[in-house]
């Protein structure tokens, strides 16, 4: 071995960490997922720009641009001046009927799909497999399908077009996937928790308030999330049960939009496109980890 | 125990015991026993009976064979209904599955800010189809959306403005659709691959298997559950299609952009011909069906291999 | 011998297939009885049947006296501990102890002076406001453990119970229980696949297989006289050895080795002729000077040496088959050595070949 052969430190060849390096491909990942960022933040950013835009500028067709003098206008005008047809109201009152059809819709068809959940995990009795594999049936089968002859029991009970009928219904079409959900996380407990709590002598409804229902809270937020989205953003609902006196605020958001009179207010009706996926997206950002899991949970079927 | 006191309490107590009933957990499941068999087993045994009638406005019982399925099929909106689903269906769901799994596998290198990008990524997913359809429409106006935008820039004959054409209006709603849904692909993806052994990543590393062979070849088949899910949560929502459509485009220019869960409820709720909508919604039965009887097929051949394990 | 624990006739079947099938089983009062076999044998079916957490299909339990066949667990008089603890989460130890007692809505001080009893036998007082997440896992043991004492039942059931702890504290629990045994002289019923402490702690062991139990006796008479194969591959470790060979009279032979059974003591007279096999315990096996005393001496090579600490296991031949003894770690062996080994037929164990059953 040459003393030229040892650098500085004494070593001969490779030695200690090696030398990072950027390579091509690092660059390209990063590429890739900034093109793919731009592309799913789009939309966002120009509703938000043309939302604080004021008509004249939105005329110009710079959909890009920062807005000049940026304007809140738009906001105040879509959610309580805007007009559908000849109704000003803006979009309150679909925000209020919203909230009207999405709470009681969330607290009763979680309450009913957790006991389903829990009698289906521990209390099997005759007959409950078949009634479950129909609900996850129901969880393919296309609403359209079934609305019809819905709509015909709704009206023999004179629910159709009323508050509690859309309840209901959205009670009835998220009964499946949570049901399934609430399911596959009691089978996923310690069957022998539920064993001791037979032998402490506790029955059906002891069992269910006082042992699970406690051990439920993540499972519970994960419903909650999955729920309050999934009939905020409900449309086709809304348009066929929920009656003109209830109209969500998804529906109210369409029929303002499509029946403009004279020139359109672009920057209004972004305002209230904006306006009407807010819920949906502060409970989003708000949820994060719990979001993603919620999907992941409601995915996994049967 | 003496032998005396075994056979008294033999006799007051037969061998066989009768099942105990858990009346609680039938009244604490009532509600989806009357949903599950009211809604998903007779509503749609009354849809499948009322398609083979003649109901009008109102449905009733006069039976007329097969006429409104002839009448469906030859009806040029069912036509082009069905030919859009297809197309429609393919596209979205290749692109979105190879899109979604693209941005898996990158998210997946050890990536810098992972949680930003999961953040941009999903977020469309929880904005509603209608939101989505209005935004995108909003985009590909061709008066004051990106086409205008771009040519304002001295592009001055750049075109994009897929909505107002009627052969390329659907690639409008298929653009908007991976908007809202490659995210959640991606999500599941993403899961699926964090859930593959590390060690069979060092092993192929060790046999020096070039990372994209190790994906396609090893780490695909192995993610059987995660690609299942998402093929069964894309199929489920292509066959549904409505509030995008209906916001973006309400099924034209013209009928260009018609959909088959459309055609079910324009003829429930405007066209008020109950068995012609029945007929239809029948038919998006289907896919839906034979999907479950294979699958039902699938799992009691595994479940019989398997044995019963007590 | 007062009877605790009856079993008579049980018979247990989802669908077609029957897990356990005419069993019977007697219980005496303050015994400690364990259940051991490997997983899948239905030792653990047969304890949920006793809780009343399987419904079985016929026969009948009776727990003191009573018979229980249709009874609620709750109603049975007895208290079960869980392999995973089964702590409810959300409630502190104190609430765990007392769930079930404020379930059956009995007065306040009772339940005080209960759990007050329960957490002094077990030490537990000081994590009574504590969680179970809190707890570790030895901790949490002795938590369950005091859930059966609160219901201040005659008899114990124990699903495995020690499976989930490293190898240090299932020692040490080991002896907690059979100190509490001791102390509460209380019926228990333990169900385990380690045989050590099958052996530690039972007045009697059930060993079972298939949903039968194979054997039920002392520990010593189950390690010194299995009844079948079955029992004596599973009882010790290492496992018995087996010869296979020829049983002629007095004599049984291996090819051209005759090993002379002495005064082996037959199940009846008159075995005559039969393929059998010879099963010796590794312990039973002497080396060097000590063989010398043996009634049967051979000479063999050493093939494989296992040191284990305390003693020495190690690998041999007694005409072409394989053979481990177990000797004191002071004797030098190395792989290779030529040495002599002896051991004792009478101490050994004769088996029908064919039925696996002991002659």
């Amino acid at each position: 071995m040459t003393a030229e052969a040892l650098d500085a430190t004494g070593f001969a060849g490779p030695h200690g960490a090696k030398p990072k390096q950027l390579s091509w491909g690092r660059v390209g990942i990063y590429a890739f997922l900034v093109i793919a960022a731009l592309f799913f933040l789009v939309p966002l950013y120009v509703m938000l720009v043309t939302s604080l835009k004021s008509m004249p500028e939105v005329r110009e067709a710079h959909i890009f641009n920062l807005p000049r003098e940026p304007t809140i206008q738009p906001w105040i005008d879509a959610m309580f001046n805007a007009c559908t047809g000849r109704n000003c109201t803006g979009l309150s009152p679909g925000f209020w009927n919203s909230v009207k059809i999405t709470v009681p819709s969330v607290i009763v068809s979680i309450i009913i799909a957790s006991i389903n959940g829990y009698a289906l995990s521990f209390w099997k009795y005759k007959g409950a497999e078949f009634f479950f594999n129909l609900l996850v049936f129901g969880a393919f089968v296309p609403y359209q399908v079934v609305i019809y002859p819905i709509i015909i029991g709704m009206s023999k009970v004179h629910l159709f077009g009323t508050l509690p009928g859309i309840i209901i219904v959205h009670t009835i079409f998220g009964m499946p996937l949570l049901t399934i959900l609430f399911r596959n996380f009691y089978s996923s407990l310690p069957i022998e928790i539920f064993k001791a709590a037979r032998i402490d002598g506790a029955g059906f409804w002891q069992t269910f308030f006082k042992v699970m229902l406690p051990m439920s809270v993540p499972i519970t937020v994960v419903a909650v999330i999955l729920q309050v989205t999934g009939i905020w953003n409900d449309f086709l609902f809304g348009l066929v049960f929920a009656g003109t006196e209830n109209i969500p605020m998804t529906l109210q958001l369409n029929n303002m939009v499509k029946t403009t009179q004279g020139t359109i207010q672009y920057d209004v009706n972004m305002a209230a496109t904006m306006l009407t996926a807010l819920v949906p997206l502060i409970i989003y950002f708000v949820s994060g980890k719990w979001f993603v899991r919620g999907i992941a949970a409601g995915a996994v079927k049967g | 125990m003496t032998d005396v006191a075994t056979t008294a309490i033999a006799v007051e107590a037969p061998a066989r015991r009768k099942r105990r009933i858990p009346y609680a957990a039938i009244i604490g499941t009532l509600p989806m026993i009357i949903v599950s068999f009211s809604v998903f087993f007779v509503a749609i045994i009354f849809v499948v009976i009322w398609s083979f009638t003649n109901s009008g406005m109102f449905p009733g019982f006069n039976f007329v064979g097969l006429a409104q399925y002839t009448r469906l099929w030859s009806t040029s909106l069912w036509q082009v209904a069905v030919n859009n689903i297809w197309f429609f269906g393919v596209m979205s769901l290749c692109v979105n599955l190879v899109f979604g799994f693209l941005l898996a596998v990158f998210m997946d290198q050890n990536i810098k800010h992972e949680s930003v990008f999961r953040t941009i990524f999903l977020y469309p997913f929880s904005m509603s189809l209608v939101v989505t359809g209005l935004a995108w429409q909003w985009i590909l106006d061709p008066n004051l959306g990106l086409q205008e935008s771009i040519r304002n820039l001295g592009w001055t004959d750049f075109a994009l403005a897929p909505l107002v054409h009627r052969e390329t209006a659907i690639y409008g709603l298929v653009v908007a659709g991976i908007w809202q849904g490659s995210g959640v692909t991606m999500a599941i993806m993403l899961a699926g691959l964090r859930g593959v052994d590390q060690e069979v990543w060092k092993a192929a590393k060790i046999d020096g298997i070039p990372t994209w062979r190790t994906y396609l070849f090893i780490v695909i088949p192995m993610m059987r559950g995660a690609l299942g899910t998402v093929l069964l949560l894309q199929l489920t929502g292509i066959v549904r299609t409505f509030d995008l459509v209906y916001a973006m485009t309400s099924g034209g220019p013209g009928i260009a952009t018609q959909m088959p869960a459309m055609y079910v409820i324009s003829f429930i709720t405007v066209r008020l011909n109950v068995g012609q909508g029945m007929a239809a919604a029948t038919m998006l039965l289907l896919p839906i069906a034979l999907i479950l009887i294979i699958r039902a097929i699938v799992t009691t051949v595994q479940a019989r291999r398997r044995g019963i394990n007590a | 011998m007062q009877t605790s624990v009856s079993v008579k006739n049980l018979t247990l079947a989802f669908g077609a297939v029957k897990v356990l099938e005419g069993l019977n089983l007697d219980v005496g009062t303050g015994e400690f009885l364990v259940l051991l076999g490997p997983s899948g044998c239905g030792k653990s079916t047969l304890l949920n049947c006793l809780a009343g957490l399987l419904e079985i299909s016929e026969g009948q339990i009776f727990i003191s006296g009573k018979n229980v066949t249709w009874e609620e667990p709750k109603d049975r008089g007895i208290g079960m501990v869980f392999q995973s603890y089964a702590l409810y989460p959300q409630m502190t130890v104190e609430r765990n102890l007392s769930f079930g007692l404020r379930v059956s809505g009995m007065p306040r001080e009772e339940i005080e002076k209960r759990v007050a009893r329960a957490s002094e036998i077990l030490q537990i007082q000081p994590l009574l406001k504590r969680k179970p997440a809190e707890l570790s896992g030895g901790q949490r043991q002795r938590v369950a453990i005091g859930r059966a004492l609160v219901r201040d039942v005659d008899v114990f059931l124990f699903d495995e119970p020690l499976s989930n702890l490293d190898a240090k504290l299932r020692s040490d629990l080991r002896v907690e229980i059979k100190r509490l045994h001791q102390r509460l002289k209380n019926t228990m019923i333990y169900v385990t696949h380690d045989q050590i402490e099958a052996m530690t702690l039972a007045d009697r062991i059930a060993i079972m297989r298939n949903g039968v139990i194979q054997q039920l006796d002392t520990p010593h008479a189950v390690y010194n006289n299995p009844v079948n194969l079955f029992v004596a591959g599973f009882i010790g470790s290492p496992t018995m050895n087996f010869l296979n060979g020829r049983i002629d009279g007095s004599t049984f032979s291996i090819d051209a080795l005759n090993i002379p059974l002495g005064n082996y003591k037959f199940e009846k007279d008159g075995v005559g002729k039969l393929d059998g096999i010879l099963g010796v315990r590794p312990e039973h096996i002497a080396v060097g000077e000590d063989a010398k005393k043996m009634p049967f001496q051979l000479d063999s090579e050493i093939e494989i040496v296992e040191p284990m600490g305390s003693d020495t296991v190690g690998w041999t031949k007694v005409a072409g088959q394989s053979v481990t003894f177990r000797c004191s770690s002071d004797i030098p062996l190395a792989p290779g050595q030529k040495i002599t080994i002896g051991f004792d037929p009478a101490r050994g164990s004769l088996f029908d070949a064919q039925s696996g059953v002991r002659v």
